[in-house]
């Protein structure tokens, strides 16, 4: 199942990737999604209907999927589902996206914009922000689950 | 033109988060658990985003221009500062709570959940609130 499972996530970053790529060629911009969708939903101007036609399309692709019965996703719980539900409660939630809004807002960008975009164009930047999100991410998933007890 | 490429490269995006897993966030949480039961696919997830944008970028750069715009429009700033290794920090937080970024949360979004719509409605007010924060908007 790992190899199944590395497999598949390999697959989806190829598609990722060109995504990103197709971004690029055709309009010329970042595939970051924290910039896309804050920038359609904040900013006025010409890059609004390219924006949303992204950010439908992205909505799109898994809701094609499940349409569709295509078992195609990567959910570890059932491996064959395309969205898998969260484990976290609602304050937990409301609090964490806060914290992905203001953090991804002021530092830029997120897994797609930095970790994704910025490290293929090999910026020092987006590899600085990468490498500290992980990290944080990882020492978070440590303290909350294994030093508090949560089980988030 | 625009409108269709915007779309297509979302739906690639998209499909690819989906088939990946990363719209489980138990998945990524697997990840970021280096201490428990580790989960690898990320790794595989971002290698493949990774090397693809990286061939893929250099050959579309060996154009002028892209295909329906005037400029490639790249960031141009190399250097380190707090905002945006704070911010970092602080999705580094947000991401390791809940497992979602972005871009997972919004393509869950077909499959909808309370917690799901209390993390997507906080992220919009997170955006609103680092834009008052910025100078540059």
């Amino acid at each position: 199942m790992e190899t199944m499972s590395g497999l598949q996530g390999a697959l989806g970053g190829i598609l990722i990737g060109l995504a990103a790529t197709l971004l690029m060629g055709s309009l010329g911009r970042i595939a970051g999604i924290s910039g896309i969708l804050s920038g359609l939903l904040f900013e006025r101007g010409g890059n609004r209907p390219w924006r949303l036609a992204f950010v439908l399309g992205i909505v799109s692709g898994p809701g094609l999927l499940i349409l569709t019965g295509l078992d195609w996703g990567n959910v570890s719980g059932d491996s064959g589902a395309v969205v898998g539900l969260p484990e976290s409660g609602l304050a937990m939630m409301l609090v964490a996206g806060l914290l992905v809004g203001l953090g991804t807002g002021l530092g830029s960008g997120c897994t797609s914009g930095h970790g994704v975009c910025g490290v293929a164009r090999l910026s020092p930047r987006s590899m600085a922000a990468t490498l500290v999100f992980v990290l944080v991410a990882m020492l978070t998933v440590y303290l909350s689950r294994h030093m508090l007890g949560g089980s988030a | 033109m625009k409108i269709l490429a915007g779309y297509l490269a979302g739906l690639l995006f998209g499909l690819g988060l989906a088939i990946s897993g990363m719209t489980d966030p138990a998945r990524v949480i697997g990840f970021l658990d280096v201490a428990g039961a580790w989960d690898s696919t990320l790794i595989f997830v971002l290698g493949g985003a990774v090397v693809t944008t990286f061939i893929g970028y250099r050959l579309v750069w060996r154009r002028q221009m892209p295909l329906f715009e005037s400029r490639f429009q790249l960031p141009t700033r190399r250097d380190l500062d707090t905002r945006l290794l704070g911010g970092a920090a602080l999705f580094g937080i947000g991401w390791g709570l809940s497992g979602y970024c972005p871009g997972p949360a919004v393509a869950s979004l077909p499959e909808p959940s309370w917690p799901l719509a209390a993390f997507i409605m906080a992220l919009l007010l997170g955006w609103w609130l680092a834009r008052r924060l910025s100078p540059t908007h």
